[in-house]
């Protein structure tokens, strides 16, 4: 294979990544931008999805097309309620002060990961692709699966954006975001747009887990790598701001493969880890903010 | 020296005194577990520094912690050095590492600098493993037997026993928490704690916001890399673990379950959440469960913390 085909391969996988990873991260940007809250348990949403869809996929009888389609549409709904009860139960109490919901999302992290250990156990297991169509092209075969992933996430995203722009909870969401005193004085139910916001969130990051169980196995550490990426890419996006966060995912999930060919996986993720952290103390609004005044 | 004080004072030294004499009463394996705990305790004390006194969470505290097991472990193991030079090497280079970090990871505030300090801490962690040729990486290595027992001012010290293994754990706690008396009692310590309450009005008085933080994440982190050096050293073993994110979110456990922003606090924390370990241990083996649930209803309904509330109900003069 030459390297232009090898680039091409490289770029597809680098779309693959990147699609799961912007839904994830457009799930954890849309909660910080709207609630100000970092969940740090994040990342075991994105892995409650995936358990969900082995659930719901392994107890599905039939064709593995219903029990996926069946997953695509529990998990996210199963996984937001989780995130709903959450928010119910323990972040409105908390009055979303910053510190106080860190720590709190740091124990739900804990309880969620232990939980699943202790139910689903620690095997790592795989849910059959709907379908298994391979794309030949003039230089490799690529599962149309794949390809299906990247559609998928574009259409989600085109559906995010829709819902905000365009709708009337969009516009309560962002009216809370741009000024929360503003929209509680104009009626805006700001408590239930922040539970619906933290479920909504918690939903995306299901949708990615399901959409990625088919290729990589559902486990129940699995949440820490999307919670890490997905914290990067929100930082170098920008804090709360969409548009960086679909660029950002982009630019990751293709320079992520890259960067694995070059360095060993460790080096790079401590080099990568490290450029965050600079982003975040030199340029706290994102690479491509534009500079303020 | 005002009454209050010097009731504080008389409490924690009477706290010192007690740990002392507990040695001749509890049995070999509680001189061995309450070891640990004052270690951890003094680590935890480090962190409530920075989160207790200051208002600063760290959500990365493990790096100074396992910056000084390495800074004290590594010569030990690697060059031979004798026990004490490695300690003293050890809290120099958690010194430096507490500023140059301070110095980065200020520049941030409230949300960034939680995630930041996670970050550099995570890099930390993926630095020993990635060089664990040297470092022997998660499962770690264990120090040389001719590095247990060294002589020290004329005396021969053997950490293979339990007892002094204790007492050397008791005289660390007592420094940490004199030298923290004296900081917290002290102007620092009031300045500390007005910017806890609010930064912004410290600032306009015309106080170094930046200068006060940055001492207070030293100290804070001094300590806490103390506590690791110590913890190496006592217990003869250096591992990855040490740096993980695990050790940073016990600290701040510890810390909060005892009281932050009381010098007792987190050793007291320590002490609990170790023992409730220990006691889950032959029940269950979900201890991240109990410790993610403990985390939640702590923040929930008992973000005071058990000295914390003591403080605010019955002994106002609590430090």
């Amino acid at each position: 294979m030459g390297f232009g085909p090898f680039l091409f391969l490289a770029t597809l996988e680098g779309l693959v990544q990147a699609s799961v990873l912007v839904l994830t991260a457009v799930g954890l940007s849309l909660v910080f931008g709207v609630m100000r809250v970092v969940n740090v348990a994040h990342g075991e949403f994105f892995m409650l999805g995936a358990v969900i869809a082995w659930f719901v996929a392994t107890n599905m009888p039939g064709d593995p097309a219903i029990g996926f389609i069946a997953a695509l549409i529990i998990s996210p709904l199963a996984v937001g309620a989780v995130a709903y009860v959450a928010d119910r139960l323990i972040l409105t109490r908390l009055n979303y002060n910053p510190e106080a919901t860190i720590v709190a999302t740091i124990g739900l992290l804990y309880v969620i990961q232990q939980s699943v250990l202790m139910t689903y156990g620690a095997d790592a297991r795989p849910v059959d692709p709907p379908f298994y169509y391979t794309i030949r092209l003039p230089w490799f075969g690529y599962s149309s699966y794949k390809l299906f992933v990247i559609a998928a996430a574009c259409v989600l995203l085109g559906v995010i954006w829709f819902v905000l722009k365009r709708t009337k909870w969009g516009l309560l969401m962002r009216a809370t975001q741009f000024d929360r005193e503003t929209a509680l004085a104009f009626g805006i139910p700001v408590r239930k747009v922040y539970s619906f916001v933290f479920a909504i969130g918690a939903g995306l990051a299901a949708i990615g887990a399901v959409l990625i169980v088919p290729i990589q196995q559902a486990h129940y550490l699995m949440g820490l790598d999307p919670l890490l990426l997905s914290f990067t890419v929100v930082i170098i996006g920008g804090l709360g701001s969409i548009q960086g966060t679909i660029f950002a995912a982009i630019l990751i999930g293709l320079s992520d493969g890259i960067l694995s060919v070059f360095f060993s996986p460790t080096l790079a993720k401590i080099v990568s880890t490290l450029f965050v952290a600079m982003v975040l103390v030199f340029k706290p609004n994102g690479l491509f903010a534009k500079a303020k005044r | 020296m005002g009454a209050g004080m010097m009731k504080s004072l008389i409490l924690h030294l009477a706290v010192l005194v007690l740990l002392f004499l507990l040695q001749f009463v509890i049995s070999d394996y509680a001189i061995l577990t309450l070891t640990r705990m004052m270690v951890l305790g003094i680590f935890a004390s480090g962190f409530n520094i920075l989160f207790g006194y200051t208002g600063l969470l760290s959500l990365g505290h493990a790096m100074f912690f396992g910056a000084g097991v390495y800074a004290a472990g590594l010569p030990i193991y690697h060059f031979g050095w004798s026990v004490p030079l490695a300690f003293v090497f050890a809290i120099f280079m958690s010194f430096v590492a507490a500023v140059i970090i301070g110095v980065i990871a200020l520049r941030t505030v409230r949300d960034s600098f939680m995630i930041l300090t996670l970050m550099l801490a995570q890099a930390g962690y993926l630095a020993i493993l990635y060089f664990n040729r040297e470092t022997g990486g998660s499962e770690g290595l264990t120090m040389p037997q001719a590095s247990r027992s060294f002589d020290f001012l004329g005396l021969t010290i053997d950490l293979t026993d339990a007892a002094t293994r204790y007492n050397i754990a008791v005289l660390l706690l007592a420094i940490t928490i004199v030298v923290s008396f004296i900081l917290i009692q002290g102007r620092y310590g009031r300045l500390f704690n007005a910017i806890r309450e609010n930064e912004a009005r410290t600032e306009m008085l015309g106080y170094n916001v930046l200068t006060a933080k940055l001492f207070s994440f030293t100290v804070s982190g001094t300590i806490a890399g103390m506590a690791g050096a110590a913890y190496a050293i006592l217990f003869g073993y250096i591992g990855a673990t040490f740096a993980g994110i695990q050790y940073s979110i016990e600290a701040l456990l510890f810390t909060l379950l005892g009281g932050a922003g009381t010098l007792l606090g987190p050793l007291l924390g320590s002490i609990l959440m170790t023992t409730l370990i220990d006691r889950l241990s032959e029940v269950t083996s979900a201890y991240f469960l109990f410790l993610g649930l403990i985390l939640i209803a702590l923040t929930l309904w008992f973000p005071k913390g058990l000295l914390g509330t003591i403080k605010e109900k019955w002994l106002p003069w609590l430090t």
